[in-house]
């Protein structure tokens, strides 16, 4: 990872820089939501940095959190120097509205779809992006499935499922099935007791 | 030609011209199935397995995919199916002509698999009917090749009861006893009466 | 007869000017399947392409927090599905990474055997499919023999042909079988034999050449910006390969080549694929030579470790820590850690947030192939219809991955 990055953008930033960390050896900085893509620009541009690849942007849902439920997670490379950083700035307030952030497509233009994919699974809004639709989801979907709040087995179908009358048979399938239907010998072995 | 023959066939005499014509469509019909392989995830692996050499799926007739519903009568549905891919395989199915026939290869296809979540249908009967479910994560080309035989016999019957293609042997009757003696050779007899009762 | 022509406007004779929109749907032939491109077209050349994914969205991310860390592997075998290893391995070496574990030496050298594998599995089809796509069926049939022989391998390693979820906190589930290293040693030159012959059929072929060359280039520069990595990132020149760079289990014990392209195209990327598994066989050799034959697989810690069957039965110890570990799951201590491997299309990246419980609050999957699908719209504009097919089938989409 990259202690010269920390210490470069505490230099530049100062107060905007929360606070860092390097646990398991991954350097992390938290900056404030409005430097955010200020913070991205210099950690290209910035020739003892250089961080070229864009890795991954992505977002943690942390539901009881007042000042930032989201934290929206940048990852970078320098195929040059051959360090990282990850980058981090809270948004959104509890109910999840607000969440508001600066796109970077300008900076990488790998952060097309990442920002859309984190647009389509939490809901945060990247200001400025092209083109800022759901990548993951179809159009029709409402919500967004990654949240906390989100139940998992809500699902939204695109197409009505068949009734029963419908398709003439039993749909949902429990286990084990009828002796013509699955498997021939059942879960019989258990009844027949221990195999002593 | 074919005015006479419907003639000779229609009412109360439905005897062996019928019969006849009916097996030798079935056995036609099952022995050049058309296959559209509708190819979503990770049973498509085994799907290519299966067409292969090794596996040869060629051996029963069924190795021409057609990627036009219109000109395909058996639908491989192999891999899950997601909310969003819903419509298209509808779709694809009512484009497809009778006779036609489905089989759920996989078990995200038979039963939505282990992904009980917002964007997985589970199962494909709940949008559209299936003959043969041939479960497994990814299963077996062995299993698939069972699959396929139950197709064909349901192609030759004309009975379109949906079914499961099931393990050969039940890997409960083979369960290692763990550090204790092996049992006598009566009391295996009276297990074996057993298990030819219950199969 | 008199000419038609004579009370016409010019203008109203030339043939229609409005670009058509074609729908490449979801349901693609190319076994890549659950891929839309609405691609507005003039005549055959593409003006604009639209490249829809998430058709095989499973929701993989939302799934791993339902469950315990171990419960993980199954979906992450089915993120990459052709080689299913490599995510094991790579999802492991997360965990492992923020509970700070360390795995045994012979668990190392066999997550590299079993890895490399996979990748050889994952690029024979990849390369197969690409192959078959245009029209050459018999090199993909050679190849996927190739692979069944790979699978073989792996089947009796770990019980299963594709979906092994085989890997584990801490270890793997089994040691390995004893014939694992005769196996690996015969197979390799089948595999190169049956890749060579395939070679044959068709780095000479005109029609091959013509139809990869120069098509779907794309520059270094670009290529990172978009995030690639991987064999598509390195066919554009820039020689970013996570084994040699970062080197993680044994790989910087083992002797292997990067293979780098130079223009970026998609034969590049073809002949990049090819040469990884050339180097791969290399690797696999020498793997099986240093592996130890005795030692234990899992690391001994009894806190992500399930203990000895044999122990559960007999000692009320083992017994509490199957139940604690089968039930709550292993507590892997709270935090946040991003661990990245060499996948078979590139940098495979965990980001796992730990709130200290036996299930993860948040499992993030960087999806090589994600990023490197962002740019199919680059690659294609301005191509012929017909350029996609050999262009998509060289950035080796696979949709679990792809749409997680």
């Amino acid at each position: 990872m990259s202690k010269l990055a920390l210490e470069k953008l505490q230099a530049k930033f100062g107060d905007k820089v929360f606070e860092t960390h390097s646990q398991c050896g991954d350097d992390t900085a938290v900056v404030s939501p409005d430097a955010w893509h200020a913070a991205a620009l210099f950690l290209r541009d910035d020739p003892a940095l250089d961080f070229d690849l864009f890795v991954d942007l992505c977002a943690v849902d942390y539901p009881l959190r007042e000042n930032g439920r989201f934290e929206v997670v940048l990852h970078l490379y320098s195929t040059t120097k051959r360090h990282r950083v990850r980058l981090k700035a809270r948004v959104g307030d509890l109910e999840g509205d607000a969440a508001e952030i600066d796109t970077l497509t300008d900076v990488w233009s790998g952060a097309g779809w990442l920002e859309r994919e984190t647009f389509d699974m939490m809901g945060v809004v990247f200001r400025g992006h092209p083109d800022l639709r759901r990548i993951l989801m179809y159009p029709e979907f409402e919500g967004h499935p990654l949240r906390k709040d989100y139940p998992a087995q809500q699902t939204q179908p695109l197409v009505p499922y068949r009734t029963e009358e419908e398709a003439g048979m039993v749909l949902e399938k429990v286990a084990p099935f009828g002796g013509d239907e699955g498997m021939a010998f059942g879960r019989k072995w258990f009844e027949r007791g221990a195999r002593s | 030609m074919s005015a006479t023959e419907t003639k000779v066939l229609e009412g109360s005499e439905q005897g062996f011209a019928t019969t006849r014509l009916d097996a030798l469509l079935g056995w036609a019909r099952k022995y050049s199935l058309f296959n559209y392989p509708f190819v979503t995830a990770c049973c498509g692996m085994e799907f290519m397995a299966v067409s292969s050499p090794r596996y040869d799926f060629a051996r029963f007739g069924a190795e021409a995919p057609r990627f036009s519903p219109r000109q395909s009568d058996l639908l491989w549905v192999v891999g899950t199916i997601s909310q969003r891919q819903a419509p298209i395989l509808k779709r694809i199915y009512e484009q497809m002509m009778e006779p036609r026939w489905v089989m759920a290869f996989g078990t995200c296809a038979s039963c939505g698999g282990f992904y009980d979540n917002y964007t997985t249908v589970p199962g494909i009967d709940k949008i559209i009917p299936c003959d043969v479910y041939v479960p497994g994560c990814p299963p077996r080309p062995e299993a698939v090749f069972d699959g396929l035989l139950l197709i064909q016999d349901k192609i030759a019957s004309g009975v379109r009861k949906p079914s499961v293609v099931k393990p050969r042997q039940d890997p409960a009757t083979d369960l290692v006893q763990i550090n204790t003696p092996p049992k006598p050779e009566k009391k295996k007899k009276k297990k074996d009466e057993a298990n030819g009762e219950d199969a | 007869m008199e000419p038609i022509d004579l009370d016409l406007e010019e203008g109203e004779l030339e043939l229609p000017a409005e670009p058509m929109h074609l729908n490449m749907g979801p349901s693609h032939p190319a076994m890549h399947g659950t891929v839309r491109c609405v691609i507005e077209l003039s005549g055959e050349t593409i003006l604009k392409a639209d490249v829809q994914v998430g058709y095989l969205h499973r929701g993989f991310e939302k799934m791993c927090e339902r469950g315990t860390w171990t419960q993980v592997f199954p979906y992450a075998d089915r993120l990459n599905y052709v080689s299913p290893m490599l995510n094991n391995v790579g999802y492991a070496l997360a965990v492992e990474k923020l509970a700070g574990l360390e795995v045994p030496e012979r668990c190392q050298w066999y997550r590299m055997i079993l890895g490399e594998l996979a990748r050889i599995s994952d690029h024979l089809t990849c390369t197969g499919a690409m192959a078959m796509e245009l029209g050459a069926i018999t090199p993909f049939l050679w190849w996927i023999k190739a692979r069944e022989l790979v699978w073989d391998i792996l089947e009796e390693e770990t019980g299963a042909r594709l979906t092994h979820s085989f890997g584990r906190i801490g270890g793997m589930a089994k040691p390995p079988t004893a014939q694992l290293k005769e196996l690996v040693r015969n197979a390799v030159p089948t595999i190169l034999r049956l890749l060579e012959e395939g070679e044959k059929l068709l780095l000479k072929n005109r029609i091959f050449i013509d139809r990869l060359e120069n098509v779907g280039v794309i520059s270094g520069a670009d290529a990172k910006a978009l995030g690639w990595t991987g064999p598509c990132l390195r066919a554009s020149g820039v020689a970013y390969d996570v084994r040699k760079a970062h080197p993680y289990l044994k790989y910087d014990e083992v002797d292997f080549e990067v293979p780098v392209g130079a223009r970026g195209d998609t034969m590049d990327r073809f002949l990049v694929r090819l040469g990884e598994i050339r180097q791969s066989t290399k690797i696999l050799l020498q793997c099986c030579d240093r592996m130890p034959d005795e030692g234990p697989v899992n690391c001994d810690d009894p806190r992500f470790v399930l203990p000895d069957k044999m122990d559960v039965y007999t000692t009320i110890e083992a017994t509490i820590q199957h139940f604690k570990l089968v039930m709550e799951g292993a507590k892997v201590p709270a935090g946040e850690v991003y661990s990245y491997t060499e996948a078979g299309n590139g940098e495979l990246g965990f980001y796992l947030v730990s709130d200290g419980s036996g299930t993860p609050w948040r499992v993030r999957i960087r999806p090589p192939c994600f990023t490197v699908v962002q740019g199919l719209e680059q690659l294609i504009t301005g191509r012929m219809l017909s350029d996609i097919v050999p262009t998509f089938g060289s950035l080796n989409m696979i949709g679990g991955e792809c749409d997680h």
